[in-house]
């Protein structure tokens, strides 16, 4: 029970190590923002989990049902992902615009310019 | 189980070359992680996270694929060791951090003791809403959801001065690669 009752957490820390792998290794900026999504994601399943109660529904208060899940996290993470759509696109458009101004979206080529420069 | 199945889409994506398939399969890892809050009992975040997450991220990424390029250059094997042992290290301290955490759905796990229980007892009274999820959002913390609006707010700003000053700046045929004075002066223009 132990072992299992804290393995949603560890699937999440390997999600999120996945996601800033991307992040860290691939040069390309695109690539990087799909890295960042994942990372995203995987802490949207932690707190979600954190809310789960054993035996509980969804918590819509309703006739016959006693036992809810935690709506508190629920409500962050409603918050989080709309912000973090945002920080998306915003992140997208700079892609854009660094592909604009140098001709491509990877990292070593971005630097290889700067130094010609 | 979903959250394995999560893990595998996860590799997947670190694996491929083509940014298109990566793209595509971070709108299926999004649809999937919208399964998994189901399973979890949350719903309202399940369908935003469809929506928003599957829907307008997958968009946005799409876009800037048609805008850039599809392809992923080969990266040279010799840096990659340093950035995996950098996760590796980061992954085993977070599992340390998790081992005195309290179990999947242990109800009286402390985050189930402090707040949540007045909310579940007291919003279909003090807000006339059954779903309490809503209740909070819009009700008791709706200013945090105002602040929400206001990131949302500059972020679409943001994007608009980033695309639009571009275009208007340039007036003329789209530009190939860069050369050194027209990268230059517009980039330090836009920061």
């Amino acid at each position: 029970m132990d072992a299992l009752g804290l393995y949603n957490y560890w699937i999440v820390i390997v999600l999120m190590m996945t996601g800033f792998y991307v992040v860290v290794s691939r040069g390309n900026l695109v690539k990087k923002i799909v890295g960042l999504n994942i990372f995203q994601t995987s802490m949207f399943i932690l707190y979600i989990s954190m809310g789960k109660v054993a035996g509980g529904t969804a918590p819509i208060l309703a006739e016959g049902f006693e036992t809810y899940s935690n709506p508190l996290p629920h409500v962050l993470i409603l918050t989080a992902i709309v912000v973090g759509v945002a920080t998306t696109a915003l992140g997208l458009a700079l892609v854009v615009r660094i592909n604009e101004a140098y001709g491509t979206v990877e990292e070593d080529e971005i630097q290889l310019q700067d130094q010609e420069a | 189980m979903l959250l394995s199945f999560l893990a595998v889409i996860a590799i997947g994506i670190l694996r491929l070359r083509n940014l298109f398939a990566v793209v595509m399969l971070s709108g299926i890892y999004s649809l999937l992680s919208a399964g998994l809050f189901v399973a979890l009992d949350a719903v309202d975040v399940a369908f935003t996270e469809a929506a928003v997450g599957g829907g307008i991220a997958t968009f946005l990424m799409l876009g800037t694929l048609a805008l850039t390029t599809d392809r992923e250059k080969l990266p040279e094997g010799r840096l990659q060791i340093i950035p995996l042992l950098i996760v590796v290290a980061t992954g085993a301290l977070l599992i340390y951090g998790t081992l005195d955490m309290p179990g999947y759905g242990d109800p009286t796990a402390p985050i189930h003791q402090h707040v949540a229980p007045r909310y579940l007892a007291d919003a279909e009274r003090e807000t006339s809403v059954p779903n309490v999820v809503t209740a909070i959002l819009a009700s008791y913390r709706s200013f945090d959801t105002m602040g929400e609006l206001a990131v949302i707010f500059t972020a679409g700003i943001g994007v608009m001065l980033l695309l639009g000053g571009a275009r208007k700046r340039r007036g003329g045929p789209s530009g190939g690669p860069s050369g050194g004075p027209s990268g230059g002066p517009s980039g330090d223009a836009s920061e």
